[in-house]
């Protein structure tokens, strides 16, 4: 079973404070770190390979030290890794990176099944994923939180999988080859012992920039290629005002002013 | 990825745009800014620079297209189970609003098996004119067939704008819709604007676990779509009394050529969706354990609520991933929101910060919590809480 994951190296948001005073985000010396969703995505593949054979090949697409992350997923487990990386790129959208996405997995060759996090959790977006999909014309199933089965026989195959929605737990079939995006309650991503990190650093991580993507339109790439643009970016307007703090002496007391404060704002 | 360029003649070396990155791609060797292939365009150190020595390259070239032709705002109404989903409405406000600004009429497109009531709806709500997709084969949402129809539509009819829902079928089927069409599209909208020069849509979203608000455009292709997040516009009112056209549009479905069936859904969010929710409460470590959220469940009882958890209490296994408030669970907008045991990590904080009155209770005064909520109790939540719980039942009874 030929199986790719997409991941993205992503500012780790633990690590970011903001900053009392002027209300903006103190970034400095924030690592960076696959963004947690993938990490499931890498777990996923991982057990698909243990069960059905096959390879495991991570992909990401961003400025050179986005290697980090695919050797992360080295040392978990899968079996070669590609990064993408130019400045054609730099400035892409969610179109546009689903475009080179899908360029870069046509250049792997054929595929079974691709695995994306939900979402990432730097934009938020989850448009990439069923984006990578389109461009290939594979069905994408989005924020599945269990594989019932993959039945690889006959070929191409089928797979049964189920999807949170927002009112509830769907059961989907569908054919291979698929594109999933996968939510947190579908596994617990493996640990890399030391021995895993050591290899993973001496494995060889090629890069393909725009000259190896074949059929790759200039005019849909990067910034160029991306319907959208972001014109500004703001921090978010505050709260306002500061918490009133009800004294806690007297637990019954307490909680009678904070119902009535409560009853008083009209909003239950 | 170097894009960011700098006006080296106007920098001063001040600093501020180093801050102001998300990503870390400003540096300052000897007061000298360099930009490192980090940057990733955001844009977010152009405004802050006090001298406008930053810039973004201009990427349009050749004449711009000939966009004339696409006119209308659009509004696809999410429904389930032949119930329209709020949102659906929440957007129609928005949709008319948009469109009374462009001068153009407000469309709604209805996917589905018997929603010939669903459509009538859309134009009590606020449409001119209702696309009618009446079809078995539409009657649970599958991606293929719908992104099919609207795509069709979008084709055939060129809407200027085109309003989604962001929930999660709104943001699969937009993410797949848009990119057929090739056209950009905004997740998760909080702020909706025509801009009065250009007549663009201004799109306003949060990112970095809504630690920023980035405003985006779409300027050179069409329709402008966004997905919009729920519960931050009004419902409209519906006007049984309005007039609209409903348009019946057969969709050429083959269900031959659709690969995916759903076999089966279980309905299990009745207790936890927060999405919809009005009040939350919600519990954290302070909790100690699965007992507490019995506590929890009760005054979310009392008060038509539903159980909200932080990341903490879902990894220690206290309460399943669906309770989740947060940056890697549910981003929640109720009216109350009762915090209990949750110290407020950002990623948390990210999730439920735009609730409208929120209250936290915590052993802790100096947690983080406290800085969100408009009202606090800095002591033990095992007696606040059944406290509230036994003084609201008497009070709301």
């Amino acid at each position: 079973m030929k199986i790719i994951v997409c991941i993205k190296q992503v500012p780790d948001t633990a690590e970011v404070k903001i900053n009392p005073e002027t209300g903006t985000l103190m970034r400095e010396g924030v690592p960076g770190i696959v963004n947690p969703f993938d990490t499931f995505a890498v777990e996923e593949a991982l057990c698909l390979k243990e069960k059905f054979g096959g390879r495991v090949t991570v992909l990401t697409m961003g400025p050179q030290q986005a290697v980090e992350a695919l050797k992360e997923a080295l040392a978990m487990g899968a079996d070669e890794a590609v990064l993408l990386s130019d400045r054609a790129f730099a400035g892409s959208d969610t179109w546009a990176t689903a475009y080179t996405l899908a360029l870069a997995i046509r250049k792997l060759g054929a595929f079974d099944i691709i695995l994306c996090g939900k979402q990432a959790i730097d934009g938020d977006t989850g448009q990439v994923g069923p984006g990578i999909a389109v461009q290939l014309a594979v069905p994408a199933l989005t924020y599945v939180s269990r594989i019932n089965r993959v039945e690889p026989d006959p070929a191409p195959g089928t797979i049964e999988v189920e999807r949170v929605l927002d009112e509830g737990r769907e059961t989907l079939q569908t054919g291979l080859p698929v594109l999933l995006t996968v939510v947190k309650d579908i596994n617990m991503p493996r640990l890399a012992t030391i021995i895993d990190i050591r290899r993973a650093v001496r494995m060889k991580i090629p890069t393909w920039t725009a000259a190896d993507l074949a059929g790759a339109d200039p005019e849909k790439l990067g910034l160029e290629g991306s319907p959208t643009r972001v014109i500004t970016i703001c921090s978010p307007p505050g709260r306002g005002g500061t918490v009133d703090m009800i004294p806690a002496e007297r637990a019954d007391e307490a909680a009678s002013v904070l119902v009535e404060k409560i009853l008083a704002e009209k909003i239950l | 990825m170097a894009i960011v360029s700098v006006n080296g003649e106007t920098c001063i070396g001040c600093g501020a745009c180093v801050d102001a990155c998300p990503f870390g791609a400003l540096v300052l060797v000897d007061d000298v800014l360099t930009v490192t292939d980090k940057c990733t365009a955001c844009g977010a150190c152009l405004e802050i620079c006090p001298l406008m020595a930053l810039s973004l390259p201009e990427t349009v070239k050749g004449p711009a297209p000939d966009l004339s032709e696409y006119q209308g705002v659009w509004v696809w109404v999410e429904q389930f189970g032949g119930k329209a989903q709020s949102i659906s409405w929440e957007m129609m406000g928005q949709g008319r609003r948009l469109a009374d600004r462009r001068k153009a009429a407000l469309t709604a497109c209805v996917l589905g098996h018997d929603v010939g009531r669903i459509a009538r709806q859309a134009v009590d709500y606020g449409a001119d004119r209702v696309f009618r997709a009446d079809h078995p084969g539409l009657a649970v949402y599958r991606t293929a067939p719908y992104a099919a129809v609207l795509v069709d539509l979008v084709r055939r009819f060129k809407p200027e704008i085109f309003l989604l829902g962001a929930s999660l079928r709104g943001r699969d089927l937009a993410g797949s819709v848009a990119t057929e069409l090739y056209t950009g599209l905004t997740a998760d909208c909080t702020g909706l604007e025509i801009d009065p020069e250009s007549g663009l849509l201004r799109q306003t979203r949060p990112a970095f676990g809504g630690n920023i608000l980035a405003t985006i455009i779409c300027p050179r292709h069409r329709p402008q779509m966004s997905t919009v997040r729920h519960r931050v516009f009004e419902m409209p009112p519906a006007d049984p009394a309005r007039q609209g056209q409903i348009i019946d549009v057969e969709p050429q479905l083959d269900e031959a050529r659709i690969a995916t069936r759903v076999l089966n859904f279980v309905r299990e969010y009745t207790e936890v969706n927060l999405t919809e929710a009005r009040v939350i409460v919600s519990g954290g470590r302070g909790l100690g354990g699965p007992k507490g959220f019995e506590m929890l469940r009760e005054l979310a009882g009392v008060l038509g609520g539903t159980v909200g958890a932080s990341r903490a209490a879902v990894d220690a296994g206290w309460i399943p991933y669906e309770h989740q408030v947060g940056q890697t669970g549910r981003t929640v907008r109720p009216d109350l929101y009762i915090a209990c045991g949750i110290s407020g990590a950002v990623q948390h904080l990210a999730g439920m910060n735009t609730a409208r009155i929120i209250v936290a209770i915590n052993k802790d005064p100096a947690a983080p919590i406290f800085g969100v909520a408009d009202y606090g109790i800095a002591g033990d939540l095992f007696q606040i809480v059944p406290a509230l719980t036994a003084q609201f039942r008497a009070r709301l009874k």
